[in-house]
């Protein structure tokens, strides 16, 4: 997905400093992939064992992070994937980001606690209001009615019962 | 005729009123989530497959096929009223749709779409009837050796020839063969990069991986970036055609499906090059050329078609080989091993009445599309005006359910949430997700038929070669990789046609 807009080869070089934040991590997911491998133990009489596919996997990650990070150096800048609903030419809204992930937490923590019903409502209504929707009751009670609803669509509809958390008794 | 009785006997299965309905439901839900902006039928089939969960094998892959093309088609619909394709294979389409739309021409975009999706698909669907029988035959006698050559010779397509940066896809491919490694080594039941966490023991949910950087990281993405300014939508009547237009556009249905086809079947991986390749040659025969870049209903009926063709190819090496080629097939094969059912040359074999019924469900899902989708073209369009902060709020709330509903527990939500994070990096870098996707599914397959092959040659590498095949592949693969760059060099100039430049530039 190329958005050519017009850039020319004479321009100084840019460097898309974040990219050295990713060869980063990529080199330290590699050398802990080859690790981990080092403590696996080769059975008698297994002439290839686990460790030889997380040695090529972990070796080429290095290669690519060090590959990755002298492009950089070179002016490889990253283009972000186009979409319907995306604005490329805006600087990315952090914050935006940070309520919605802090909202999915919220969830991971509490929905074995509270149970789905309750803290389905409250994603969608969180989710929503971090997304600039400022219409919280209306947002909380489609919520409401999407978790229920999707509650009882597994428990009746698919025989999967989710845990009903602190509504139990009254679904 | 074998073939065709064994897909009567599958129709038969298939046309039960109950598998009937599970069809006609598939087709509204694929296409209802299809046609929301930001879900493409990788992230539909995903983010649906938790519906699947209480239902027998056979009910469930009926309502797959009705929810993967329906999919395709929703994804066609926003592309033809939307000014930006959501995903590369629409990118063809939007370019005349959009135009045609904005004539006042929406109708006819989208009906010559939904009718050469139909015909893509249904001879598609035979093809593939015919052709994987054919091939799965021949595959059972293929080795270890030779079934690791064609997985590495489809990875390095996937990931060298597609895309804009090798370097990129490469790195995809890796951080993908890397969540492949999660869990416990097959042979010898010890714990790989668990990091000592229970629950890591038996892998990454492939479901929880395509719904995290499907799903959620494209969530995530998109609100960084939230375009703020309402897109305008382009209101549609119900889509019919004129005579002129049908005499237009059934030559380019036929093409785009002879194009689609071979590039869905062979480990080419995706609809994006035969989808141009249509609209290059729709431009090249037709006599109103002047009309292309302003609306031409050829260049929308082509690509479409090739679209399909290329969606319905890829069952080929997927009931086949057990290989998927693009990031739906991945998740389809995830879908299918939560039931124990393994795709692969003995499948035809072990479970003909499964295959077949699948064939025909294809077939039917496809007919109940057009049937349901012509009528209903106006309301999937409202569907467009949906308030985003609401709609991306609607896609986390399934997402999350579709990972807590697996195991009910809130560790796959959290780790839904990390590869949500990973989809969200992706895409800031344009890492490219297909093969990534892959690279998860079948790097496991790899390190499985590389230890068969070496384990019978007692660790000498020679195990790896000792097929025609394999050596036939390996020496394909070299003039791949090899041919370009020297072609390149030779000629002094980018081996990009161009037309794909001017095509590049234009938009």
């Amino acid at each position: 997905m190329t958005t050519a807009n017009g850039s020319n080869a004479t321009e100084p070089i840019r460097v898309d400093k974040a990219q050295y934040g990713l060869a980063a991590a990529l080199a330290l997911v590699g050398i802990y992939t080859l690790v981990d491998a080092r403590g696996l133990n080769v059975g008698f009489g297994d002439p290839v064992g686990p460790r030889v596919f997380p040695y090529v996997i972990g070796t080429a990650m290095i290669l690519l992070a060090v590959l990755l990070a002298l492009a950089t150096a070179r002016g490889d800048v990253a283009e972000g994937e186009a979409g319907e609903d995306i604005d490329l030419t805006s600087p990315p809204d952090w914050v935006t980001v940070g309520k919605l992930v802090a909202v999915l937490l919220l969830n991971v923590l509490f929905v074995n606690v509270l149970g789905w019903p309750v803290t389905g409502a409250l994603l969608f209504a969180g989710c929503a209001w971090a997304l600039g929707s400022r219409t919280l009751l209306r947002d909380l009670l489609v919520g409401a009615a999407l978790s229920v609803g999707s509650w009882y669509f597994f428990y009746v509809g698919l025989d999967v019962p989710l845990p009903p958390g602190i509504l139990d008794g009254i679904l | 005729m074998d073939t065709l009785n064994l897909l009567l006997d599958g129709m038969a299965n298939a046309l039960t009123p109950e598998n009937l309905a599970f069809a006609a439901i598939g087709v509204l839900l694929g296409t209802f989530v299809g046609v929301l902006p930001g879900i493409g039928p990788a992230m539909a089939v995903a983010l649906l497959l938790p519906i699947t969960y209480g239902l027998e094998p056979t009910q469930s892959f009926i309502l797959f096929a009705g929810i993967y093309y329906g999919g395709m088609y929703g994804g066609s619909t926003t592309s033809i009223l939307l000014n930006t394709p959501g995903e590369s294979a629409s990118v063809m389409t939007a370019i005349e749709g959009n135009k045609m739309a904005k004539k006042g021409r929406a109708a006819q975009a989208l009906a010559t779409a939904a009718i050469g999706s139909f015909v893509a698909g249904t001879i598609g669907t035979l093809l593939v009837a015919f052709l994987t029988p054919w091939l799965a035959e021949i595959a059972v006698e293929i080795g270890a050796a030779s079934y690791f050559a064609i997985m590495l010779l489809s990875l390095v397509l996937v990931t060298a020839v597609l895309g804009s940066s090798k370097l990129r896809g490469f790195i995809g491919l890796f951080i993908g063969l890397t969540i492949g490694l999660v869990g416990l080594d097959l042979s010898t039941g010890q714990a790989r990069l668990t990091g000592g966490i229970l629950q890591l023991a038996d892998g990454v949910d492939i479901v929880v991986v395509a719904v995290g950087i499907f799903a959620i990281g494209e969530a995530l993405w998109i609100a960084a970036h939230l375009r703020r300014q309402p897109i305008d939508v382009i209101p549609v009547g119900r889509p019919f055609m004129s005579r002129d237009d049908w005499a237009r556009s059934w030559k380019p249905w036929l093409r785009g499906t002879a194009l689609g086809f071979p590039f869905g079947a062979l480990p080419a991986g995706g609809a994006e090059t035969p989808t141009f390749l249509s609209y290059v040659l729709e431009r090249r025969l037709s006599r109103k050329k002047e009309e292309f870049g302003h609306g031409a209903i050829e260049g929308v009926a082509g690509p479409e078609a090739a679209n399909n063709a290329s969606a319905a190819g890829m069952f080929v090496p997927l009931l086949a080989l057990g290989l998927p080629v693009t990031a739906t097939a991945a998740v389809l094969l995830a879908a299918m091993r939560t039931y124990g059912i393994v795709p692969g040359p003995t499948l035809m074999t072990d479970q003909p009445e499964l295959v077949w019924t699948l064939l025909a469900s294809l077939l039917i899902g496809n007919t109940l599309l057009l049937v349901i989708n012509l009528p209903l073209a106006p309301m999937w369009a409202k569907l467009l005006q949906i308030p985003r902060p609401q709609l991306y709020a609607g896609i986390l709330f399934f997402a999350s359910l579709g990972a807590y509903a697996v195991n009910q527990s809130a560790f796959d939500v959290a780790l839904l949430l990390v590869f949500g994070a990973v989809g969200f990096a992706v895409r800031r870098f344009g890492i490219p997700i297909l093969p990534l996707i892959l690279g998860v599914i079948i790097g496991p397959l790899m390190e499985t038929k590389m230890r068969e092959a070496l384990d019978l040659s007692n660790g000498d590498i020679s195990g790896l070669f000792n097929e025609p095949l394999a050596i036939a592949i390996y020496v394909l693969l070299a003039i791949i990789l090899i041919a370009p760059p020297v072609i390149q060099r030779v000629r002094g100039a980018p081996l990009v046609p161009r037309e794909l430049d001017e095509q590049e530039t234009r938009r």
